[in-house]
């Protein structure tokens, strides 16, 4: 089969945006068509990534379904795609969670609709686009691309700091990006050095001896544009804003999308291209993590506003997944994949619900709700459903990665899983709170009793999520088992590094010895000690 | 029937000619004639790019001194797209301003004239006088507004500056002819690499001499001080013409004297241009923060990317030297339909380019706001744009010369830029405007300059492989 699936996943939304452009909406008129053409392009290209899942051979770690044609030879830079296991499962992730977006937004979005709709499949291309590419000046073109429309979406239809949150993510993120773009030409330019060409082939740079003091500069550089996007703990600053200020399609595409991509770079790029710097810089990483689990936590336990603390939670789930990349072995990494999936659906989904609570009241503080469970049962029930996910209740989507990344964690050092234990519980109490404080008790607010339930695109955005977060925890191994060759391709090459260091050690240690030896038995030879000579 | 001496110049002559007969047709005008002035100079234009395509890899030179290279037709085909799109944006601006348009049509093709003469002069003398061609040209079209006190001022200061300017330069020609006893280019290389001056401190002065005088000319860090108050004062088509085509001639008579003349002393040179360019980034950028105004903005925005540009010099390998030429050829067109797009929603008493008058655009004109966004993420660097390819080019010249801290701190100050970049698409897109939107009546002619400006933009952003590559042979005749 010769259909080039993965360019057309990501070229499909692309042609839909630049249809959109020509549809005449001056004054709203065609508001309705948009909406539906727009949901259409985005299931037609959901339907694509599920075909590239039925083409696509769970059994080998390979990069499958490659397309590669010269771009700029020049410089060694091709237009190179493929997918493994790991970048399968995000990319049907995004597929599945544009048309869930667009749904969230099909009434609350009522002014330039057209744009909006255009935004949002520019920025699914981007994002299929990042997962996609093989090829790092691509990655970087997609990555980089991807930050226009977000910006847009947060500045022109969100809330009311949406100006400084849009302005605050761009900048952040280019901040970190653009020190990855500098290690990325210096990576061509070492396998230059080497090979004689330039070259942004992925699994060329993979096989490329980079020196130690080097691979900690680019480590760095890679990292810092990773942790930024993930939000690792001390970078995570624009996370509540830009959540809090974009709409909810927004939210629920940055939540549920943007934020893997950080930890997708761990995995696809900072860790394997530099092994032994990430040996060395993994430990610290580890403990920002776990910093970050625990005091996500605890900020989102005391958030008065729903959003807020959806967004805060996002930062401690993430700290597991940096965690189980960190531990950098199969369960660590497997679980790290796993909870970014789970991540992706159920915050994406405490978002979807968050912003149907705020569309009807215009609110989103949790003190303005209490009793919502007599006047709209449906949406709780689908609100707990989520929750108790996220939560990580067995069963559920949660669970299986973070229990995942636990037992990695405790293969590698036992220390960090206490600190991420804490944070599960802790999940627990500021989930449930919440709950209990919207949902539970009597109806303390009189606008509050005649909230509609759910309406019938609210339905076709909820089902399909609880549906998905069942079966991603009843049948973990659907999902397991694609990513398994991949994940164990990826962790073989990191502990190959750590043992050949190890082994380098040794040997290094050995031949001290010996020199060692070798210049006393010359010592006694000189000091007139006198061997025994036969 | 033709001497193949005089084919290194025919493109500059097309141009001359073509700045005549505008002279001409200005000159037996009736009043209140209209005569399609315009079209003559694009004609000249469309000629001179036909000249330069044919005289391709053909090494051409005339009377020693103009050597119609790869290099000098590369630019000299950036320069006439400079003119065209100059020519098409003004069309609407010179009758709206009631602007007289053989004088200011005729100074233009001048001053594009000069800036070829510029890009292939191989004599320093004659670098001197196609400077002075220009820069005369220039200061006028920036005062061309007679009534206008600002655009006044911003001649007149520019006027000075640029005379001072003058005198240094000669002064570095002075030298370097009594050291070397020449003022050809590539007999000061041979001479200066045949004999070992470095330890005559004589070679520093003409050195620095030149090096200050180009300075002017690219507007570097510290001799920038007349470009934001020359750049705000002329009509905005002017200082888009001034800000791109200018910079495009010194730049390539910049590398070329640098680059080939004196290569040997590139280890004198080098680091001071390094420290050049950082300070010409840092302070374009940092400074481009803080403006209000947006022709103020794109000024110190214009200044950094000078900076960029001399990033590329300091790296001097082969790819350091086609970055040059991509990114001029990249930048020149993004600055100049950003400029166009500033002088569309002037009007004749009102020049509308403070930050706020661009309040809510995005909802009166969504066509020309989208496509000042293009240009806008394209002097930013971000992708699929044309700055983008540019600025990754610049940066990859510069890592794979070994400068990485010139290379990040190129990167962080284009972080920076996107900071203000972004503050005119803020008030574009996300601030509603208080008070009623002017009427601004957009003419077909500027709007095809304008679409065309944006495709070349995108295609050089996406597929920039063709005009990389001719980048790549263009500096391979002469470096």
């Amino acid at each position: 089969m010769n259909v080039p699936l993965l360019s057309i996943s990501w070229l499909l939304p692309v042609a839909g945006a630049v249809l959109l452009l020509f549809v005449g909406n001056a004054d709203g008129r065609r508001n309705g068509l948009i909406r539906w053409l727009t949901l259409a392009v985005s299931i037609a290209v959901f339907a694509v990534t599920l075909a590239i899942w039925a083409s696509f051979d769970a059994a080998s770690p390979e990069f499958q379904l490659v397309e590669r044609r010269a771009w700029i030879p020049a410089f060694g830079i091709d237009y190179y795609v493929g997918i493994d296991g790991i970048s399968l499962l995000l990319v049907v992730l995004t597929g599945f969670l544009t048309p869930i977006a667009l749904l969230s937004s099909w009434s609350s979005i009522d002014r330039k609709v057209k744009e909006f709709s255009i935004f949002i499949l520019v920025l699914e291309a981007a994002m299929i686009g990042v997962f996609l590419s093989l090829d790092l000046f691509l990655f970087y073109v997609f990555w980089d691309a991807m930050l226009i429309p977000m910006y847009f979406l947060i500045g022109v239809w969100g809330y009311d700091q949406r100006i400084y949150a849009a302005i605050k993510f761009m900048l952040y993120t280019m901040a970190g990006s653009v020190l990855m773009l500098v290690a990325i030409l210096g990576l061509a330019y070492l396998h230059m050095a080497a090979n004689g060409s330039y070259s942004f082939d992925l699994l060329k740079l993979y096989t490329l001896d980079i020196a130690p003091n080097t691979q900690f500069w680019f480590f760095l550089a890679f990292a810092v544009a990773f942790a930024i996007k993930v939000p690792l703990f001390p970078f995570h600053t624009w996370l509540p804003d830009a959540h809090v200020q974009a709409p909810t399609a927004g939210s629920v595409i940055l939540a549920g999308v943007l934020l893997k991509m950080g930890t997708y770079g761990f995995v696809r790029f900072a860790f394997p291209l530099f092994p032994a710097a990430a040996t060395y810089f993994a430990p610290g990483i580890a403990v920002l993590a776990v910093i970050g689990i625990i005091y996500g936590a605890l900020v989102a336990m005391v958030q008065p506003d729903m959003k807020k603390l959806v967004a805060y939670s996002s930062v401690s789930h993430l700290g597991f997944v940096v965690l189980g990349i960190c531990a950098m072995n199969v369960q660590g990494v497997q679980g790290a994949v796993y909870q970014m999936l789970a991540h992706g659906v159920s915050t994406g989904g405490l978002f979807l619900i968050v912003g149907m609570l705020s569309d009807r009241r215009h609110t989103r503080l949790i003190s303005e709700f209490g009793g919502l469970k007599k006047v709209v049962p449906r949406l709780s029930a689908a609100f707990l459903i989520i929750t108790l996910a996220s939560i990580g209740l067995p069963g559920l989507n949660g669970f299986i990665g973070e229990f995942l990344i636990m037992l990695g964690a405790f293969r590698w050092d036992p220390r960090y899983v206490v600190g991420a234990g804490l944070g599960v519980i802790l999940s627990a109490v500021y989930m449930l709170w919440m709950f209990q404080r919207v949902y539970d008790g009597t109806v303390t607010h009189d606008e509050n009793r005649t909230l509609p339930d759910l309406l019938p695109h609210e339905w076709s955005s909820v089902i399909p999520l609880c549906a998905v977060a069942l079966v991603m925890g009843v049948f973990p191994a659907v999902f397991l088992k694609p990513m398994e060759p991949a994940v164990t391709r990826i962790v073989e090459r990191l502990q190959n590094t750590q043992t050949l260091r190890v082994k380098n050690e040794m040997q290094n240690a050995k031949f001290k010895m010996q020199t060692i030896r070798a210049s006393q038995q010359v010592g006694e030879q000189r000091d007139g000690v006198h061997p025994i000579v036969p | 029937m033709f001497n193949s001496a005089f084919d290194a110049i025919v493109p500059m002559t097309c141009v001359t000619l073509a700045a005549l007969a505008c002279m001409g047709a200005e000159a037996f005008r009736s009043r209140g004639e209209r005569m399609p002035i315009a079209g003559l100079g694009i004609v000249g234009l469309i000629g001179a790019a036909i000249a330069s395509a044919l005289l391709w890899n053909r090494n051409a030179a005339s009377f020693g001194v103009i050597v119609a290279d790869n290099f000098g037709l590369f630019v000299t085909l950036v320069l006439v797209a400079v003119g065209v799109l100059t020519i098409m944006f003004s069309s609407q601006v010179v009758n709206r301003d009631g602007i007289p348009a053989g004088e200011y049509y005729s100074l233009v093709l001048f001053a594009i004239a000069g800036m070829m003469m510029m890009a292939t002069a191989n004599d320093l003398l004659v670098i001197f006088i196609a400077l002075e061609i220009l820069s005369l040209a220039v200061y006028v079209l920036t005062g061309i507004r007679r009534e206008d006190p600002r655009a006044t001022e911003a001649a007149f200061k520019y006027f000075l500056l640029g005379a001072f300017s003058s005198a240094f330069f000669l002064y570095g020609i002075a030298f370097t002819f009594g050291l070397t006893g020449s003022t050809r280019l590539d007999r000061i290389g041979s001479y200066l690499a045949a004999q070992s001056l470095s330890d005559n401190p004589l070679i520093l002065v003409a050195l620095g001499l030149l090096l200050v005088g180009f300075s002017f000319k690219i507007s570097a860090v510290p001799f920038h001080m007349w470009t934001p108050d020359a750049y705000e004062g002329a009509p905005a088509i002017v200082t888009g013409f001034m800000s791109t085509g200018v910079k495009a001639a010194a730049f390539a008579a910049f590398a070329r004297v640098f680059l080939s003349a004196f290569e040997p002393f590139s280890a004198d040179w080098a680091p001071i241009v390094w420290v050049i360019a950082a300070a010409t980034m840092i302070l374009g950028t940092v400074v481009g923060v803080a403006q209000t105004n947006l022709k103020r903005m794109l000024a110190y925005s214009s200044i950094a990317h000078g900076g960029y540009l001399l990033v590329g010099l300091v790296a001097a390998n082969q790819v350091g030297k086609a970055a040059i030429l991509f990114y001029l050829a990249a930048y020149a067109i993004t600055n100049l339909a950003a400029f166009g797009v500033i002088a569309l929603l002037g009007s004749r008493d009102q020049a509308n380019d403070e930050l706020r008058d661009y309040a809510g655009l995005w909802y009166s004109h969504p066509g020309l706001s989208a496509l000042m966004t293009v240009c806008l993420l394209s002097l930013g660097g971000l992708p699929p744009t044309a700055g983008f390819i540019g600025k990754w080019y610049v940066f990859s010249a510069a890592v794979s010369a070994g400068y990485y801290g010139l290379a990040i701190i190129g990167m962080l100050t284009s972080v920076i830029s996107v900071f203000f970049y972004l503050r005119v698409v803020v008030m574009m897109y996300m601030q509603e405007r208080g008070t009623e939107a002017p009427k601004i009546h957009v003419t077909a002619v500027s709007m095809a300059a304008l679409t065309v400006a944006i495709v070349a933009i995108v295609y050089l952003g996406i597929l920039p492989t063709q005009v990389l590559n001719l980048a790549a042979q263009s500096i391979a005749t002469i470096f």
